[in-house]
Parts: structure tokens; sequence; C-alpha cells
């Protein structure tokens, strides 16, 4: 057994957003290469940001990417607002923080469902699943719907919102508009109740390999999404502004995104690393939900990336609704709303400086960094992505797991690492787009 | 009857147009009953290698990989939708164009520039026959299952090619320039429902320009409210770059 030759070659993996391989060459029981291949298309944002209005920032970074829009619109308003030294109202922040839950929701739905739950049922897609599971597709499907209803009630739509802009929202919701939401959202949890009795029977693949989980983290009570220091179970805290220390991107041949690596070989962020460093700060129905699927701090199994997605998920319903009965309770100031194009106008003033906004995004901490001129103009773009701070650590996972799967066939090795992969919900378009890219052996 | 093979590929893109189909509902399983979906990546693990009926392509063109990838494609498929604004005009992938490709490569990949070859970006038509657009960014899902109904029902289903300010009165908005704020809704097509205006935003003209845009009255427009043509021609250039190698042609 341990003198065989195993030979993976996942070219274009599915069910994840974006191009990557992957790539494991065992030579008579000795792992020779362990790869994961990201060949996305750079599509040059950071170029494309040089030269444009800070105001229009948030607009084009939205376009990185579909699923987690909501997320690039928020990290971009922080930088760009932190930037020119604007600070946004309470009223604004809390609807960004009821934005932020529903991008988590969506994005971890569709991936707890239409992406991962395939392979624990042993299907190919959900196409299958549509004559065996029917009813588990139709909740799937109106629990992605309804996450995209309460978006277009608050920013016109999930996938590149409208409304969220540098300053606060242009539309700010009605009475009405608070009311739509709220019954959307409490008609989503006899679902998110069965989503978590469903949770219960699937079985992840066992596998640990302790790593470094990078978060935000906070002094006060409230479980860090939008704002905090940048933290990490070895005992790192560290601002924001730190982000290229927190990162340490370096470069690889074989992949066209940048490696991340902070206090040891590799570390993790995204809803496992949030819950391992902020469990105790989850709404008590998310707490019970995880004591009821046996999810603990801290768990070192990445496969679990999937039920920890599922914890977060009550917790943003649960806080959602709290946030929108708050804003019911204190009523919408509707003189906040601004008026897009202002900039044009030089109503919101602009100052030369260097901003950074670092958010909890589905995938984990999504950083945007501009400097801007004078007139507001920028000079200088950056981002970098949860994903691409997670390959290397995807990498270390796939050189512990190979050795210790190779009793199974090819077959099942193949299926192993892809939902290893897979479990992580990687972005691996966001993850190619800020890159400089090397290959030393062609 | 036979359902049709339906496909979906993306190129550079965010991918967010094909999201979008994931975002009906459960509308989608009567989609789904209707056409058979016989391979989209993002997805599905399901792969197909015979020919396609109707093929949704996302993205834009922007490597030579992919320049062959989508030639192939065509040659497999009877009906090929340019899907999205990136395939329909180019989308934010044009703004690339604003640079000197060499430049561009060198920033992004340093001396291997090589290794890494990337050609202007090319909306979809640009490099293979499309036999129908869906403009948007993202696309509007009403007008996508009006399009996939009238192609059921085998009826012509024209590409709006009025502007959106029609639709834009019709949803009583307070015009834009009325406010002081320049906005592409006067030269840019309609299809949308003014979504972003009805959301207190701009039209950035992510769905191209109408066919026949008055660009005249444009400028009249912008010289009524003394707003400089620097800012449209700045905001044009976000979704419509690519358009400009139309118009060499």
């Amino acid at each position: 057994m341990s003198k065989r030759n195993v030979m993976v070659n996942v070219e274009y993996l599915t069910r994840v957003e974006g191009h990557g391989n992957i790539v494991v060459n065992v030579k008579e029981g000795k792992l020779e290469t362990c790869q994961l291949q990201i060949v996305e298309a750079p599509r040059f944002f950071e170029g494309m940001l040089q030269g444009r209005s800070i105001f229009e920032a948030q607009h084009i970074t939205s376009r990185i990417c579909g699923i987690c829009a909501c997320g690039h619109t928020l990290a971009s308003i922080q930088a760009a607002e932190d930037a020119i030294g604007f600070i946004p109202s309470e009223q604004t922040i809390k609807l960004r923080k009821l934005l932020l839950h529903l991008e988590n929701l969506d994005s971890h739905i569709l991936h707890i469902y239409l992406l991962v739950a395939p392979d624990l049922l042993g299907v190919k897609s959900f196409v299958p699943l549509i004559n065996s599971h029917n009813t588990v597709v139709r909740r799937a499907l109106r629990m992605k719907k309804t996450c995209n209803d309460v978006c277009d009630v608050l920013v016109g739509r999930h996938v590149h919102p409208i409304s969220s802009i540098v300053g606060g929202f242009t539309k700010l919701p009605t009475e009405k508009a608070l009311d739509d939401m709220l019954h959307l959202l409490n008609g989503l949890k006899p679902d998110m109740d069965a989503t978590v009795g469903l949770a219960a029977t699937l079985k992840f693949p066992a596998f640990a390999r302790d790593t470094e989980y990078v978060a935000l983290v906070s002094d006060n009570n409230e479980y860090p999404m939008l704002m905090g220091d940048v933290g990490s179970t070895d005992g790192i805290r560290k601002n924001k502004k730190e982000y290229k220390v927190l990162t340490n991107e370096f470069v690889v041949p074989h992949s066209s995104a940048k490696h991340c690596k902070l206090s040891r070989d590799s570390f993790a962020v995204g809803a496992l690393a949030r819950f391992n460093l902020n469990a105790d700060k989850l709404h008590p129905k998310a707490k019970a939900a995880a004591q009821a699927i046996g999810l603990k701090p801290k768990c070192i199994n990445p496969y679990l990336n999937t039920a920890a997605q599922l914890i977060e998920c009550i917790h943003s319903l649960e806080d959602s609704i709290a946030i929108i009965e708050t804003l019911k309770q204190t009523g919408i100031n509707h003189d906040e709303a601004i008026v897009v194009g202002l900039n044009e106008n030089k109503m919101i003033p602009v100052k030369a400086g260097s901003g950074v906004g670092a958010v909890e995004v589905p995938r984990g901490i999504l950083y945007h960094n501009y400097e801007v001129d004078d007139k507001g103009i920028i000079a200088k773009a950056n981002c970098i992505i949860p994903t691409g701070q997670n390959i290397n650590n995807m990498e270390h996972d796939m050189k512990k797991l190979v050795p210790e799967i190779l009793n199974k066939t090819d077959e099942e090795i193949t299926l192993a690492l892809e939902m290893l992969i897979r479990a992580y919900d990687p972005c691996l378009s966001c993850s190619a787009h800020f890159l400089d890219v090397k290959f030393v052996n062609r | 009857m036979n359902k049709p093979k339906v496909s979906f590929f993306d190129f550079a893109c965010c991918e967010g147009c094909q999201l979008q189909i994931a975002n009906m509902g459960e509308l989608l399983l009567d989609v789904l009953g209707a056409i058979d979906v016989v391979e989209f990546r993002e997805v599905m693990s399901e792969k197909w290698v015979g020919e396609f009926d109707v093929v949704f392509v996302e993205g834009s063109i922007t490597t030579p990989q992919a320049i062959e990838h989508i030639k192939r494609l065509r040659a497999r498929t009877k009906t090929l939708v340019a899907y999205g604004s990136c395939a329909a005009i180019g989308g934010v992938n044009g703004m690339k164009n604003n640079y000197k490709l060499e430049d561009i490569r060198k920033s992004v990949y340093g001396k291997d520039a090589n290794f890494f070859p990337t050609v202007e970006t090319k909306a979809i038509h640009q490099v293979v026959k499309v036999d129908y657009v869906i403009p948007g960014c993202p696309v509007y899902l009403p007008e996508v299952v009006a399009v996939l109904k009238a192609f059921l029902a085998g009826l012509p289903r024209p590409v709006p090619d009025n502007a959106v300010c029609v639709e834009c009165k019709l949803n009583e908005n307070i015009c834009l320039y009325e406010r002081g704020v320049a906005c592409l809704g006067p030269i840019t097509r309609a299809g949308c429902n003014s979504w972003c205006i009805n959301h207190g935003n701009i039209c950035y003209g992510c769905r191209g320009l109408v066919s026949n845009p008055n660009t005249k009255g444009a400028k009249d427009i912008l010289e009524k409210y003394s707003l400089s043509v620097d800012l449209i021609a700045n905001k044009m250039n976000m979704y419509n770059k690519c358009g400009e190698n139309d118009n060499r042609e």
C-alpha cells in the first residue's frame, strides 16, 4: 500500500467560484507534488481603479465578485471613508451591519446547500437532488431567494448592491420596507430550523490539522463582522492598518494567486476561524445549534467550516431581526439619504490620505486599501482576498491529508480533495484579481 | 418534445450573472422542467461532450486561450447568447483597454510578462458570431425569464432599444439632472426597469448604448445643467470602452 502511485489531476474544479486545478502526484508512496493551481485570468482591477474617483471605487470593486458583491462593497466603502476621513452615522453603521449579515446568510446558504450538500449526499450536483430530495432543494432555493428579496428591499439587489455607497445610503428603508424585511426574515426561521436538523444527519469527513485561525476580534460583546482589530488563535492582535504584516503575501510558482502566512506556515480565515475566536459572542440560538451538532472551539477539522457557516447563518438571521427591530424603535432619519454624485458637487469633502477596510465577508477577512490624492482620485489600490489568504492553508491540509488516505481508491482520494477545497468555499476569481504572477519553471 | 440542451460558460467575469439563475428561487425548478441544463461549472460537476442548443456565455475575452475556447464552443452551439454586460459589451473589463497592453502586463507580471499573455478586452461578438444578447450588470432576472419563455415558444423577442429614461419616467423617479447629477439614462439601452435610479443611484450605462443615441440631445442636457462633458465621458468609459472597437470597424 505504501509503495503505490497516485496521480490526481482535477482540471477546472467544479462547484466553486472561479477556475482552479488540483494536482497531486504520489510516486511509490511518496508525495511529490501537492498543489492547488489557480488558473483564473486576472482582470486588472487594481490597475483599473488608478485614476478613478474614490466615489466610484465601490461600484467598480463590487464587480470583482458576484457572490460577495455586498462584502466588497462594504470593505471598499470602509477603506474609502477611512482615506478621506469621513465618519459614518450610527444609522448607517446599523444598516451596513444588516447588509453584511444578509451577505453572509445568502452566501453560506448557497454554499451549504448547492455546493457542499451534493458531495455529502453522493451526487454530482443539486440537479439529481430535485427528484431524490425535492423538499430539501425547494427549501434551499426558497431560503436563497428570501435573502435576495431582503437585499432587494435594503439595497436594490444582492448582486452588485445599488444604494450602499460612500457616505451612507442613496435610498433609506421606509417603515413599510422595515416591516417587509422583518416579515421575510421571520418567515425564514422554520427553514433555518429544518436546515439545522438536516446538518445533524450529514456526516462530514474526519480530518484534523492544527493551524492558526485569523479573524476580527473586539473587546465588546458583539460577534465582530464589520469592525474590530485583527486577531489570531496564536495570540496575535493588531490594527487593520497593519494588514500587510498580517498577511505577509509571497509568490509561489504554480499559482496565479499569492500565498499568505502569519505566525506559522499557513493560516485560515472564514467561518470556522471566526467561530474559533468568537464563539462565545454568538447569539444564544446559534450557540445552542453548535452544541446540538457538536461543534466547539477550537475545531481543527477544515471540513467543518461548512458547519460553522450554518451556525453563523442562525446568528446572522437572529441579529438581522434584532437590528431591524431597533431601527423600527428609533425610526429612520430620511434626511441622511445621500444624493449620489455629490462628489461631483463637492459636498462630501475629500482630502489626500490612505485608508484600510477590513471586513468579515463570507470567506474571511477582506482587506481593501486605497491611497487618494487631495482631489479624491485613486493613486493606488490594493485588495487582499480571503480565499487568497486560505490557499496556502488548503495546500498544507492537502499535504497532510493525502498520505492519510492512500489506502483509498484514486476516485475516493480525488473526491476527498475536492471536498476539502470546497469546504473553504473558495472564490477563485476574487483571489486572482490582484496579483503579481511568476512562473519559475515554464 | 425534447428539452433543449442548455449550458452556461464563463470567461473573465464575476459570475454574478450566473448566480442570478440561482436567485430565481423555486421558479428555477419550473425552468429546469422546460430546459435540460447539461453543463454549468459554477454549480454542477456534470460535463457534456455533444452539441448545445443554447449556450449562455458570461464574461469577456481577455486571453489567447479564451479566444480558442470561445471558437470551439461556437462550433458546437446552435444559439449562442452573450449573457451579461461583460459578454455583451465588454463591461468593466474594458477599462483595462485604457492602458497600453504592454504597460499593464508589466505592471502585473513584471519581468515574466511573456509567460502570461493577455489581449485587449473584447466583447463576445467581437470574436465570434453572437445570436442573442442579454445585457446588464447584473442581468435583470425578469428579462432573462422573458427571453427564455420567448425562446421556448419559438417567438422573437427584440432586445430593447429605447433609452432607460423611458422606463425611469414610467417609474415616476425625479430626474437626476434636476438634482444636479449627471446620469447615463438618456443614451443607455432600457430593459432593466431603471433599476439603479429607482434605488437612488445613477445610470452607469451597464446595458450599453441604444443603437442610435441622441448625442446632441445629451450634450444639450449637459449644457442646460452646466455639467462637464468629461463627467459623462468618464462614466461612459466604465462599461462601454470596448464599444469603441465596434465604431472603428
